[in-house]
Parts: structure tokens; sequence; C-alpha cells
């Protein structure tokens, strides 16, 4: 049976009663909802699916660009799979038995994890002082803030390029200033700590202004009235930013750490180009080589796909361990404070 | 209680604001200079002169301007998507009711964690069995949706649009979409430009996908630093003209722009 309800009256708005009585008669195939004019039908479905329409983009090239692949990475780590002839045999644990076996690997990852605190320590620390800083009533303050965030502007790759000339090991500024106070050089690119303590300065020169500006608006949403209660109880500035300030701004503390863990343990444009030979090798011992540099370095130096994949499985396993763990530190910080 | 702070915390922060710009100043010191210049025993305090010559012999050396030119394309083109994208799911979360939004906006969430730095090597796989991995919008790829956009577009729109007004253009006759195109978009403007820019920045800054997609002749600009870098001869003069170079489109944009990225980081961070 056809569609009985004449589908062609022209659009405009009508009130839905009268509509009704024009409907199919009962028992059609027309679904539940009878007494529904087609528009309004039509209007019910845009209620019922734009939202779903709406999102969807979002869920759908995610889903492509970022859950697929980091499962299939998964899979790939199991193959022999070279960049130049595709899939190949099916290994198992090889490709993992193979990275955990490399004594570079071990030794980028220590790096890695150097770096890291190197920087992001610091890095929090600083963040809260300028944070609080800002937080008082400065004359034009978004000039202070914008010179805070400034850093954030350039670029890793033109950040390590700086600094690397800055902690030149021959003539960079930094050895100059050592020079003229009467210290010895040193050899930022040779050495292993000095070089993390360069890498872990660009990190900290970057970031800690955005950080600081996520701090400060945490900060601010303080109410007030805390401050004063607390001042009215005799608590002095710095009792009030232990006692009140930082168990206040908790969540957002979480968050920055979090994120500086997930990016900081990433880090790979900063190493590679603080090298300077054209390897980028890390150093020439690879003293400052990354874990993200020794998956650059399997999957596009020796085209060893499956390396390169069972390296990004250990690194986001190093990463999930590491998020899970600030997160109980700073909750367990929290019950302290 | 609006006391001013005192000379400690204006001369705190002026060190610290000098310690920023020092960097960028310093790239400038040395990138107009001369080789010779540059292995002098004390650094020069004023800019050289030679910053054109040094700049000519950047372009001379790398691909800049199809580097500019790429960067160019891809971050604007990769911003509009992601800014498009994040607000039409932003306002579905934010406005709409809909089953299992509660579940999928804590999925949405949630992904902002992942790494997806991680999945280069199957997206690259992908990328060569499609044959993008010449073209530079390959190295938009991993960024034309983003978790960060949506629920940043969410949380701005679920104050920024009355509920009352979705539900009186709804009574009007409105169709959905329509109610995104005439209400809930006009209000996300302030919102759609602070995510516009900081995606612009942040796919102008990505090095890591670049670097493994695209060919060594038709890069972006981080990947033209790259190579710049890589010599036998290290000219740090070029070197440093190359890094200020990089980096003065988005210097423009922060002298322009700069009120809105402070104000989107602090936006993003009391909600986030």
């Amino acid at each position: 049976m056809p569609f009985t309800r004449p589908r062609t009256r022209p659009p405009g708005p009508r009130p839905g009663g009268a509509a009704a009585t024009g409907g199919s008669p009962a028992g059609t195939r027309a679904p539940a909802r009878t007494g529904l004019t087609w528009r309004q039908r039509l209007s019910w479905l845009d209620v019922r699916l734009s939202p779903y329409l709406y999102i969807s983009p979002f869920f759908l090239v995610f889903l492509l660009i970022g859950i697929f692949p980091l499962a299939y990475t998964a899979y790939v780590s199991f193959f022999d799979w070279s960049l130049i002839g595709g899939q190949g045999e099916y290994v198992g644990l090889q490709n993992y038995r193979d990275v955990l076996g490399n004594p570079y690997f071990w030794k980028s990852v220590v790096n890695t994890l150097s770096i890291f605190v190197l920087s992001s320590g610091p890095q929090i620390v600083i963040a809260l002082v300028v944070a609080a800083l800002l937080t008082t009533y400065l004359r034009v303050p978004t000039f202070w803030r914008m010179s805070v965030l400034l850093p954030f502007v350039v670029a890793p790759a033109a950040t390590a390029i700086i600094f690397g000339n800055v902690f030149g090991d021959r003539y960079g500024l930094i050895n100059q200033g050592l020079d003229l106070i009467g210290l010895g050089p040193i050899q930022w690119h040779v050495d292993r700590l000095a070089s993390h303590l360069a890498i872990a300065s660009m990190v900290n020169w970057r970031w800690t202004g955005y950080n600081a500006l996520i701090l400060l608006a945490a900060m601010q949403a303080v109410p007030r009235d805390l401050y004063e209660a607390a001042e009215i109880d005799g608590a002095g500035k710095v009792r009030q930013f232990w006692s009140l300030t930082l168990p206040m701004i908790r969540p957002t503390l979480l968050f920055v750490i979090v994120t500086s863990t997930i990016g900081g343990l990433q880090i790979f444009a900063e190493p590679r180009l603080f090298d300077n030979t054209p390897a980028h090798n890390g150093g020439s011992d690879r003293q400052f080589s990354t874990v993200t540099m020794l998956v650059y370095d399997y999957g596009w130096r020796l085209r060893e796909l499956g390396l390169a994949s069972a390296t990004s499985w250990l690194l986001f396993l190093m990463i999930v361990a590491f998020a899970i763990l600030n997160f109980v530190l700073v909750r367990r910080a929290g019950r302290h404070l | 209680m609006t006391r001013r702070p005192g000379f400690l915390v204006y001369g705190l922060l002026a060190a610290y604001a000098l310690g920023s710009a020092f960097p960028l100043y310093w790239s400038i010191l040395i990138g107009s200079s001369t080789a010779e210049v540059v292995t002098r025993q004390l650094p020069p305090l004023l800019p050289g002169g030679h910053f054109f010559d040094n700049a000519a012999r950047v372009i001379d050396t790398v691909p800049f301007w199809k580097a500019l030119g790429n960067s160019l394309m891809v971050s604007t083109a990769t911003a509009c998507s992601v800014v498009f994208f994040s607000t039409l799911a932003g306002f579905a979360f934010a406005k709409l009711r809909f089953r299992g939004r509660e579940a999928l906006l804590v999925f949405v969430v949630a992904t902002m964690a992942v790494p997806t730095q991680l999945g280069v090597v199957p997206l690259f796989i992908q990328m060569a069995r499609f044959g993008w991995t010449g073209s530079v919008w390959a190295a938009a790829v991993p960024w034309v949706v983003t978790a960060f956009g949506v629920f940043f577009m969410r949380q701005y729109l679920l104050d920024a649009v009355p509920d009352e007004l979705v539900e009186a253009a709804r009574v009007d006759g409105c169709s959905q979409i329509r109610v995104f195109w005439h209400v809930a978009l006009p209000a996300a403007k302030p919102a759609a430009a602070i995510l516009w820019l900081f995606t612009f920045m942040q796919v102008w800054t990505d090095f890591f996908w670049p670097l493994i997609v695209l060919p060594a002749d038709n890069p972006t600009i981080q990947i033209a630093l790259n190579q710049l870098q890589s010599g036998y001869f290290k000219d740090f003069s070029l070197i440093l003209a190359g890094a200020f170079m990089a980096t003065v489109p988005l210097l423009i944009l922060f002298v322009l722009t700069g009120r809105q990225l402070v104000a989107g980081v602090m936006q993003g961070a009391v909600k986030g």
C-alpha cells in the first residue's frame, strides 16, 4: 500500500492539530507516530538524529587517525615489517625482544626520563611562582601575561636551533659567560647530564609561561573571601599560598602535570636538532637521544616499521604508567597539604 | 584590598620577561652577523646589519618560500577544519539532547590524553598506501579534528548560548542546522577565533609527523629548518637567521592576537 498521506502539501507553518485530521487511516504502514505531518516527522528526525550527525565527523576521523593507528601499531609490532617491502612474517614478540635487548633503548629511556625530570620539576615550581606574581594587582596585566607567553610562539625546532647555539661547546654564549667569571667551559653537547640540562632548559623556556597562565586562571578562581578570612586569622602571604592557594588549585595542577608528562616523554624535536652533526643521533654516543628519536631511527633509518611500532608501544606504556603515577602522587600530596 | 604590588614583583616579572624574549633577540643578533663575528670572543650586543644577506642565503640553501607557503596553507586549512567540526560537535554536546551524550563526552575528554603521535607507523603506512606521502596535505592529517577542540567549544557554548534561545528558535520552526548556523555559530565566534589560533600554531610548529611524511623538496617550514641545520659546515649566522625567519609569521600573529591567546590559555584552563 502506498503512502496514503498527501506529501505534496505546500510547505509552511501549520498547526499540528489540523494536519492530524488529514492523517492516514489507522493500521497503515506508517510508523507508530500517526497524527504527525511529514514536516513534523522530519522535524522529529531532525531533533533525534542531528546531534549524532554533528558529532560523527569528530568520532569518525578520530577513530581513523587516533584510535585505529594506535591499535594497529600493536599489530604491526608483531611482524617483520619493512618500510619499503611492507608486511612480512609474523615474528611474535621478537621485535620487543630486539628493542628491549638494544642497549640504546635503555639509554634513550634514561635520557628521556632525565630530561623529563629536569624540565617538568623546575617548570611547575617556576610556573607557580610566576602565576603568583601575576595574581597581584599589576598595571597593564595583559602586557605581563603576553610577555610570559611569548616563547610559546617559537617552534620547538627553532628553539632547539637557538639554544643549540647559546649552549655551544666552543663559542656559545653560556660558555663565554662562564669563561668571563673564570669557570671552565662545559661540554654541553658531549657531557650527558649537561646536554640534558640544556635540552630541559628549552622545554622550560617554552612551556613555563604557558603553564603559569593556566595556573593563574585557577588561582583567580579561588574565592577572594577565603583570603580575607585567612588574613584575619593571621596567615601571612606565604602561608596563604601553601595552605589555601595550592590545595584550591590542585585539579589544575594535576592537569598541568599530566599534560606535561604526556608531552615531555615524547620529546623529539629539541634533542634531535640539539645535535649539530648531520646524523642527528642525539650525540656521538646517543647521550641525549630519546625514545621517540629511537622510533624514528628504527622506522625511517633502518626502515623496520615492526621495531618502530614495538618501541612506540613501549613508550605508550611508559606514558600511561607515568600518568597514573602522577595522578596518585598528586592526590596523596593533596592529603598532606 | 587592592594594593599595588611593589618593585620586587615588577622586577622579578621584568627579569622573567627579559629571559622569555632573550633567545629570540639572540637569534636576530647572530642571524644578522657574519660567520666570522660569531666566533669572536665576546658576542656582539647589537644586531649586525647582515640579516638580509643571511636571509638571502637561507632562501638559496633551502626551499624557503615553498616551505613557507606550505606551512601557511596547511596550518590555515587545518585550523578552519578544526574550528568547523569542533564547533558543530561542541554545539551538539552543549545544547542538544541525545542518548549517550554524557558517555560520548567522557570519551572525548579521555581521548585528549591519548598520545596520538605514537600511532605514526600505521598512519604512515596508510598515507603511503593512498600515495599521499608526497603531498603537503599529508602533514595536516593528524590534526584535522582534535578532542581538545570539541571540548573547548562545548565548554564555551554551554554558557554562551542560552537554552531558551535554542528552544525559541526551535519553536519558531528552525531546523537544528539553522539553530546552529544562526544562533550557535555567531555566539561561538570569540572561542572559535581562539581555537583557530591555537590550531594554526600547533600545525605550524609540528615537527615529528611532517619530518616523516614529507619529502625533502616539499617541506613545511619546520622541516626546512631541519634541512638548514643538517649541513656539515655549521654557519650559525645562517641557521639562526633561518630560525628567526621561521618564527616571524607566528610573531606577527602573536603581536596582533596576543590578547586572545592569553585569554585562550586561561579559559582552556579554568574549565579544562
